[in-house]
C-alpha cells in the first residue's frame, strides 16, 4: 500500500494545506510519495522533501505544468498513479479542479473532502452542508481522494529526508492555456492557514463598514472572511467567502460579527476551536454554535472591541 | 433587411444539420456573417439535478441509513439554475442556438427538467434510473449524451448541495476529452474558444479553453431569473426525451457504499456575554485564544 500526495507550492514553498494531505496519508498508512508539478520547482521539491514522514519527492519541472491547467497535471498524475493505491490532494479550488479529472481518467470514484480515514478503504466524509457525515467505503482498485484542509493537523514540515526523482514527463493536452491570475494582495494570512478570522455577514451593511473589521484584524493578525450574504450583497469579493460553497475554516478563534448563521455558514466554520457571534438579533442560529454569544449592535460593539485589543 | 432575414434562417438549419463537423475556416468562406453570427449554431447542453431545497434543514434517519427525503422541498441544485441561466443568456445573445437539459435519477426529475424548461430551456433529457447515482456513472452517462449531441459548450453547477462532491463537470470532460473550465464567474465565447474567469483561492484567474469546453458555475456567474407564468405553460409542451443508462451503454454499477449517514457532532452550547469587556475577558483569560 502507498499513497501519492499531490502537493501545492508557491514561490519554491510547500503550501500549508498539503501537510494536512501528508496528515491523512499518514492516517491510511503505507509509505507516501509526493509529486510536485510545476515549473522552475526545484526548491519546491527540495521542501517537500524536508516533510516528515516522506519517502519519495517525485518531480515534474516542465514550463506545461506551471500555472496547473487541469488537463495536463491530471495527465501527469494518472501515468504514474497506477503506482499507488491512493492518491491524495486537499480539497483547495486546485485540488477540487483536477482530481475528478484524475478519477475519471482512472475509471474510479473519487471521494471528495474526506474529513476522517476509517481505514484504507472507508472514510468519512459531510454532506449537505455538513449536517450529516457519511461513512463511505470504496471498492476501487485506486483510492482518489480529496482532504478537508480542516480534517488533520498539519504533518511535521520539517525532520524528513525523501529521496528527489525527477521525472520525465511532458503532458499537454493542448487544450486550454492560462491567461492571468488575479490575486488579492493581502499583508493578512490566508483564510485557510489563519489561527483567527474575523467574519462579516449581511449585518455589516455595506463594503466600506467591513473597514470596521480590518482594525481589529490587524490587531489580532486575523484573516477576514465573510458569509456568502455579504458576498451576494456585494460587501466582499468571494474569495473570502467562508461556507458550504466558500472555504472551510478551522481557526483557533472565529469571530462571526452581523452573520446570522445560515446552516451553509456553519458548514464552512463550524469546526473551529472557539465561536464568539456578535449580532443584535438574539435569535440568530449563530449563537447556537457559538461559544461565547454578545447580542449588541455591531455598529458600537467593533469599534469598543477593537479598543479593548 | 428581408433577404437578410431569409438568409441567417436557411444558413441556421444548414449550420444545424453540419454543426460541429465543418471546419469553421472554410465555413467562414461561405459565410457573410462575423464570428458571433457564426456562433450561432451552437447547442448548449446544461445539468439539472434533483436535490433537496437548500432552504430545507435536512433530518438523518434514525437507522442511519441515510437523510429523510420523504415529503421534503426538491429543487433544481442552485449551482445548475445558474447553469442554465448563462446557457438561456447565451441563446438570447444570440451566441447559441438551443439549450438542452439533461437529468440523470428517478423519474421524478422531470419536475426539474420542465423548472428548466421554463427558465428557457428548449427540450430536455432524461437518463432515467433508480440506482444510486455516483457522479462518475452520471458522467459517463452525460458523455453518452455529449457523443450523441455533440454541443459546443457545457455548463454544469460546480457541486450538487446534497453530496458536495463537485466532480462530476471535471469528470464529463476527462471521459469526453475536453478541456475544462470549473468555478466560473464570467464567461465569454469568441469563435472556437471560451476565455473564462475562475473562483480561484485567493483571488480569481483567467484561463482560455478550445470549444467543445465543460464549463462550471461558481455563484457570481449570474443571477437565475424566475420563471414566468407563460413560460411554465410554455415549458409543459417542450419535449423531454427518456432513456436508460442501459441504452446509453453505460455501467452504473456504484463504487462507493454508503455504510452509515449520521447527524454531525453538536457544538457545546456556548454563554452569552453582557458586554464587550466581558467578551474580552473571557477571550484573554478564559479560552486564552487572544494575547
Amino acid at each position: 500500500m502507498s499513497t501519492l500526495v499531490i502537493a501545492e507550492h508557491h514561490n519554491g514553498a510547500i503550501k500549508a494545506p498539503t501537510l494536512v494531505a501528508v496528515a491523512a496519508a499518514q492516517a491510511i498508512g503505507g509509505d507516501i510519495d509526493i509529486l510536485v508539478a510545476g515549473a522552475d520547482c526545484a526548491d519546491a521539491a527540495a521542501a517537500a522533501a524536508r516533510i516528515g514522514g516522506v519517502t519519495r519527492v517525485r518531480v515534474a519541472d516542465n514550463a506545461v505544468y506551471a500555472h496547473g491547467l487541469a488537463e495536463n497535471i491530471a495527465d501527469l498524475v494518472v501515468a504514474i498513479g497506477t503506482d499507488y493505491s491512493h492518491i491524495v490532494a486537499v480539497s483547495t479550488t486546485s485540488g477540487k479542479n483536477f482530481m475528478p479529472r484524475v478519477a475519471a481518467l482512472l475509471d474510479v470514484a473519487q471521494i471528495s473532502d474526506i474529513s476522517l480515514v476509517i481505514s484504507a478503504d472507508t472514510f468519512e466524509r459531510p454532506i449537505y452542508a455538513g449536517n450529516a457525515i457519511a461513512t463511505v467505503q470504496s471498492s476501487d482498485a485506486i483510492k482518489v481522494l480529496t482532504v478537508r484542509g480542516t480534517a488533520y493537523d498539519a504533518a511535521s514540515a520539517e525532520g524528513g529526508s525523501a529521496t528527489i526523482e525527477n521525472l520525465d514527463i511532458v503532458k499537454d493536452a493542448g487544450l486550454s492555456t492560462w491567461v492571468k491570475d488575479e490575486i488579492a494582495k493581502m499583508d493578512r494570512p490566508e483564510l485557510t492557514a489563519a489561527s483567527i478570522i474575523v467574519s462579516g455577514g449581511r449585518g455589516m451593511q455595506s463594503a466600506e463598514n467591513f473597514k470596521l473589521l480590518e482594525s481589529v484584524a490587524d490587531k489580532l493578525g486575523a484573516a477576514i472572511g465573510a458569509s456568502r450574504a455579504a458576498v451576494d450583497a456585494g460587501f466582499a469579493p468571494n474569495d473570502m467567502q467562508v461556507g458550504q460553497t466558500g472555504k472551510l475554516v478551522a481557526p483557533d478563534l472565529y469571530i462571526a460579527v452581523g452573520i446570522s448563521g445560515a446552516i451553509q455558514h456553519l458548514a464552512g466554520m463550524k469546526d473551529s476551536k472557539v465561536i464568539v457571534a456578535i449580532n443584535k438579533d438574539a435569535d440568530a442560529p449563530i449563537f447556537q454554535v457559538a461559544d461565547y454569544g454578545l447580542v449588541a449592535d455591531l455598529f458600537k460593539a467593533v469599534p469598543e472591541f477593537d479598543v479593548l485589543l | 433587411m428581408a433577404i437578410d432575414q431569409k438568409t441567417i434562417k436557411r444558413q441556421n438549419t444548414r449550420s444545424q444539420y453540419f454543426r460541429q463537423h465543418l471546419p469553421s475556416e472554410g465555413y467562414q468562406t461561405l459565410s457573410p456573417f462575423s464570428s458571433d453570427q457564426q456562433r450561432n449554431f451552437m447547442k448548449v447542453l446544461v445539468t439539472a439535478k434533483r436535490v433537496v431545497d437548500y432552504n430545507v434543514s435536512i433530518r438523518v434517519l434514525s437507522d442511519n441509513s441515510g437523510v429523510d427525503l420523504n415529503n421534503v422541498k426538491m429543487s433544481v441544485n442552485p449551482f445548475d439554475e445558474i447553469a442554465i441561466e448563462e446557457a438561456v443568456r447565451l441563446k438570447e445573445a444570440g451566441k447559441a442556438t438551443e439549450v438542452i437539459v439533461v437529468s440523470v435519477g428517478a423519474s421524478n426529475c422531470q419536475e426539474q427538467i420542465r423548472t428548466c424548461l421554463a427558465l428557457g430551456a428548449d427540450r430536455g433529457i432524461l437518463v432515467e434510473t433508480t440506482e444510486d447515482m455516483q457522479p462518475l456513472a452520471i458522467a459517463k452517462c452525460l458523455k453518452a449524451i455529449v457523443d450523441k449531441e455533440q454541443p459546443g459548450l457545457i455548463i454544469t453547477g460546480k457541486q450538487a448541495i446534497d453530496g458536495d462532491n463537485s466532480q462530476t463537470g471535471q469528470m464529463l470532460a476527462a471521459l469526453a476529452g475536453l478541456p475544462q473550465a470549473t468555478f466560473a464567474s464570467n464567461i465569454e465565447l469568441t469563435d472556437d474558444s471560451a476565455t473564462v474567469t475562475r473562483e480561484i483561492d485567493g483571488g480569481l484567474e483567467t484561463i482560455t479553453v478550445k470549444l467543445p469546453a465543460v464549463v462550471t458555475t461558481d455563484l457570481r456567474l449570474n443571477e437565475p431569473r424566475y420563471a414566468s407564468l407563460p413560460n411554465i405553460m410554455k415549458a409543459k409542451k417542450k419535449p423531454i426525451d427518456v432513456m436508460t443508462p442501459a441504452d446509453l451503454g453505460v455501467d452504473v454499477t456504484p463504487r462507493v457504499k454508503t455504510l452509515k449517514v449520521t447527524p454531525p457532532a453538536a457544538r457545546k452550547a456556548g454563554i452569552i456575554v453582557e458586554s464587550v469587556e466581558q467578551l474580552v475577558d473571557k477571550l484573554k483569560n478564559e479560552a486564552k485564544v487572544i494575547a
